[in-house]
């Protein structure tokens, strides 16, 4: 996944940039490290830096991060287009990430992934036009007994069907 | 400590702690690889390498498994060629099968090795993942759709080019190696990863699709434009240089060289490249033939020399030139009747220079660098004047080594530097003079003749420490670059550089500009030593007082001194008042136009054959790789022929290598006395001037003629245009503003340049750099200067 070209001249037109406490935050998680490996606080600092901007990350905020780290910017791009958790465009206000991995497709995720398009209008790693939503298809969330599975922002759903999705949808809207 | 393995049937004694693949490397099996490079970290990723190991159930990776006491290796088993296969063809998987419309058929590892180990035809039909190619800058062409990640080129910018600008972006089946944002790499010796990449997806883009690997014929050659003198391979077809490649040569430049050696070449066939002899006749150039044109020369030099005298003819030569050359020109010179011949364009001290050792050499092997445990760099930038010294230096900082910096300006290094001493430029001989004084308070029982000199300073807690590191260390060196060479008082740091290294129990290495310093101190093209050392009874002039004694005539070997001198005012001065410059140059200027009277084409590094010593003293020869463009011709005839023309004795040479031969058989009359420095330190430091200060350093791409006529080279992000550095503090005493354009002027001449403000300067000081049209006309490269808003 590479920024796109619009991808980036949004990024471009966020002026974000990390702020005094978004540093002291990364500074605490830097003590948990040996000095020097500081670039073992990457995926805290860039979860801090996303959490601050309405949940993506603009190139700018990655630099902030690898200069605020002393490390080189492109080994913060490495990890941030690594991990799914990471967002490097603009998001809706709550992120439906739902698994279509094995256990998840055995159990029906297909039916729960048909619902959820049907009822935000809106394909894979889109987001609603209310800017409310943004659906997103992982691998594995880890909770595989409980398949089918989706996260939305922090939260995981568990043996999920059609129903429960209207239900988990509706009572957010 | 060595054990005994067996790998196709043949025992071999190993390294204990040596991976198979090394083993059998040096055993000379052939296991097929792409991720794994002997220079670079493991990464094992490709399974390329797979072989079949006793006692293993699955084939394992050679390039990742140690070997074992007993082991017993296959590499071409039928387990191990079904591993080989399938990786072959689960690589092929995504890779465009399309060698005819590569650059790299013909020369590719996974071309190579697809036909060696994969299967006939591809079984795979479905789609192919494309991938969109990046813009990595003028060197490097890219065709991203043919990488299989085996992610060589970021290991090396990590750990060879000591700069991540490559990383591996997104994952799985998405995975791209790129920069994420568009980024012209800024690695001095980027374009190695030209040839660490087994497929087409990274290559030379000046050369692109302008030949075929089998097409070209390979010529050896050595680097012409820094004294570490890296091996290369020139490539050439039908008599015209396509491309240059490293040759390996683990004692100098292990497989790499910088982008400099490899792209210098781009600027061989620039337009201003002069083939035809020419003349200048009432005020007009016409192009005439050799005869012609020698002759307006002899007579010319004949003239002065009878009507006037010898010593009223200088010449002055370049530091690329090769031995032959340089030594055919001092013996000219000297067949004339005068001392004045010199290289030294861009130095300004040249007081000390009867102490100074025979010839600059470096105390250690180059390869012997990385084993110091302290390195003091003094005055300089090595990433960007020898970059492949600057590896070395940073291999010994890897490998446990404190290096120091002691500058005037803070610069950035591609290594963590253990410590630095930063000081106005002015006030680098106090700096190196109290560490001294701290050396000898530390190591009473050494004695010096300076004691004098060392009692006028005081030495703080930072000398004192600075001097105890020194001390502490076993294997130390010092080294000077360019700055300090070339500073105000290049002499005196020297000297003292060699003070310290005296009380500190340590060595001292000049890193000279130019392929062949060393040779040309050898050969003597110097005005107070002969060749060898030799004395002389009457010294000549040296560079500077050439310049100022406005003689009537020049003789200029390879040299462009509007871009090549310390003072390139006053030589232009000198140059323009003169009655007679001949220009021995492959190259003209719109300068030379004005100030020569006879431009006779000499032939580049690569179409004659010479001889560079390195720093270290190693003498590289090389033939030329194709003959010289047009009427050009070796720079050694055409002095030859002067020396000829002018009746002088011993220039009946056949071939180059008489003359080499002629040099060697010198090295047995070197004079041992002179192998040894001898300083006298005087008693004070010089006065320091209050005004502001220039320094002036030549930019990686401004070094030399060849160089700087490379297109490629100066579209790098490493070519920045000339601007006047200062700092934040001096721009705001000057009231000036970062961008504005200011008047810089000495003596009588002024240039205009944009400021920088530059926080790493110290003190009253300007950083400008040479090379450029725009800063020729200044005076001292190490002087005061004056400053006004426009
Ligand atoms: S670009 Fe070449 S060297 Fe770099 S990862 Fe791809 S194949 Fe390897
Ligand atoms: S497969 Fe969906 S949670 Fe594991
Ligand atoms: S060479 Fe061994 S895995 Fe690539």
């Amino acid at each position: 996944m590479v920024a796109t070209r619009e991808g980036q001249q949004m990024a471009n037109a966020n002026k974000a940039r990390l702020s005094d406490s978004a540093k002291a935050e990364i500074d605490a998680w830097l003590t948990k490290y040996p000095q020097e490996q500081r670039r073992s606080a990457v995926i805290p600092a860039l979860h801090i830096a996303q959490d601050e901007n309405k949940g993506w990350l603009t190139t700018q905020l990655m630099d902030d991060v690898a200069d605020h780290l002393q490390i080189p910017r492109v080994s913060v791009y490495e990890v941030s287009t690594f991990y799914s958790m990471y967002d490097l465009e603009k998001v809706g206000t709550h992120k439906v990430c739902v698994c279509t991995n094995l256990s998840c497709m055995l159990s029906d995720s297909d039916a729960v992934v048909a619902r959820l398009k049907e009822k935000l209008k809106i394909d894979f790693n889109e987001t609603t036009a209310d800017g409310k939503f943004t659906l997103r298809e992982v691998e594995c969330l880890g909770a595989c007994v409980n398949a089918p599975v989706m996260l939305l922002d922090r939260t995981y759903h568990e043996k999920l069907t059609p129903e429960k999705v209207d239900k988990i949808l509706g009572e957010l809207e | 400590m060595k054990i005994e393995i067996e790998i196709d049937g043949k025992k071999l004694q190993v390294e204990q702690n040596s991976m198979i693949i090394e083993a059998a490397d040096n055993a000379g099996i052939t296991v097929p690889r792409f991720c794994y490079h002997k220079k670079l970290s493991i990464a094992a990723n490709c399974r390329m390498c797979l072989v079949d190991v006793e006692k293993s159930r699955k084939p394992l990776p050679a390039c990742a498994t140690p070997v074992t006491e007993g082991m017993v290796v296959r590499t071409r088993s039928k387990l191990a060629l079904e591993a080989q296969k399938s990786v072959m063809e689960f690589l092929l998987v995504n890779h465009p099968l399309d060698c005819p419309i590569c650059d790299q058929g013909g020369q590719c590892e996974l071309q190579d090795i697809a036909l060696g180990y994969g299967a006939d035809a591809s079984r795979y039909d479905q789609g192919k993942r494309s991938v969109a190619d990046k813009n990595l800058g003028s060197l490097i062409a890219t065709d991203m759709t043919r990488c299989i990640h085996c992610t060589r080129c970021v290991r090396f910018g990590t750990e060879i080019a000591g700069i991540t600008e490559m990383g591996s972006i997104g994952r799985g089946e998405s995975t791209e190696i790129g920069t994420y944002v568009e980024k012209s790499l800024s690695s001095e010796m980027s374009a190695n990863i030209i040839d660490l990449c087994p497929v087409g997806a990274l290559t030379n883009k000046p050369f692109r699709f302008r030949a075929r690997a089998w097409e070209v014929l390979q010529a050896r050659g050595v680097s012409a434009h820094d004294c570490v003198g890296s091996n290369l391979h020139i490539h050439h077809r039908r008599n015209k240089i396509m491309r240059v490649v490293p040759k390996e040569n683990e004692a100098i430049n292990e497989t790499w060289i910088s982008d400099r050696d490899r792209f210098s070449c781009e600027g061989l066939h620039s337009e201003d490249r002069v083939t035809t002899p020419m003349i200048k006749r009432h005020g007009q150039w016409e192009q005439v033939d050799w005869q012609t044109a020698l002759h307006v020369a002899v007579e010319g030099l004949q003239t002065i020399a009878q009507t006037q005298s010898p010593s009223h003819i200088g010449a002055l030569a370049s530091s690329n030139a090769t031995l032959e050359e340089l030594y055919l020109l001092q013996k000219l010179m000297r067949g004339i009747g005068t001392n004045n011949v010199d290289h030294r364009v861009r130095q300004s001290d040249f007081h000390y220079q009867q102490a100074t050792a025979l010839m600059p050499t470096l105390p250690v092997a180059i390869a012997d660098i990385e084993q110091q445990d302290l390195i003091i760099y003094i005055g300089g930038h090595p990433q960007f004047e020898q970059p492949l010294i600057n590896h070395r230096i940073r291999k010994a900082r890897d490998n446990g080594a404190t290096v120091i910096m002691i500058n005037p300006v803070d610069l950035k290094h591609n290594f963590d530097v253990s410590d630095k001493l930063i000081v106005a430029n002015p006030l680098l001989p106090r700096a190196l003079t109290a560490i001294c004084r701290a050396l000898s308070e530390q190591n009473p029982d050494a004695k010096t003749s300076a004691q004098e000199l060392l009692q006028s300073v005081t030495a703080d807690d930072k000398h004192q420490q600075l001097a105890k590191q020194l001390l502490a260390a076993d294997n130390s060196l010092i080294l000077l670059g360019a700055i300090a060479q070339h500073h105000q008082q290049g002499g005196l740091l020297h000297g003292l550089a060699t003070l310290m290294a005296s009380l500190g129990n340590s060595r001292v290495g000049l890193l000279t500009p130019g392929a062949n310093a060393t040779g040309a101190w050898f050969a003597g093209a110097i005005p107070h030593r002969g060749p060898a050392g030799l004395n002389v009874a009457k010294p000549g002039l040296d560079v500077k007082r050439m310049w100022e004694s406005q003689l009537p005539a020049y003789l200029l070997l390879n040299l462009e001194p509007e871009h090549d001198c310390a003072n390139s005012q006053r030589a232009l001065k000198a140059l323009h008042n003169a009655d007679l410059v001949i220009c021995v140059t492959p190259y003209k200027t719109a300068a030379m136009e004005q100030y020569a009277d006879v431009i006779l084409p000499m032939a580049p590094f690569t179409e004659t054959s010479g001889t560079f010593i390195n720093i270290e003293g190693k003498w590289q020869s090389f033939t030329a790789a194709v003959t010289a463009q047009g009427e050009s011709r070796p720079a050694w005839k055409v002095l030859r022929v002067l020396g000829n023309l002018l009746e002088l004795d011993g220039f009946n040479y056949v071939a180059s290598t008489e003359i080499t031969d002629e040099l060697q058989a010198l090295t047995a009359n070197i004079n041992s006395d002179q192998q040894i420095n001898k300083w006298r330190y005087p008693s004070q430091l010089p006065a320091v001037n209050n005004g502001i200060e220039r320094i002036t350093y030549w930019p990686i791409y401004r070094s030399d003629n060849v160089v700087r006529r490379s297109v490629p080279l100066q579209n790098t992000p490493i070519s920045d245009a000339p601007v006047i550095a200062m700092s934040q503090t001096l721009a705001e005493e000057l009231t000036l503003k970062a961008g504005e354009d200011v008047v810089v002027s000495q003596v009588d001449t002024s240039i205009t340049l944009p400021v920088k403000i530059d926080n790493r300067i110290a003190g009253n000081v300007v950083y400008i750099p040479a090379g450029f049209a725009e800063t020729a006309a200044l005076y001292e490269s190490f002087g005061s200067v004056n400053i006004e808003r426009k």
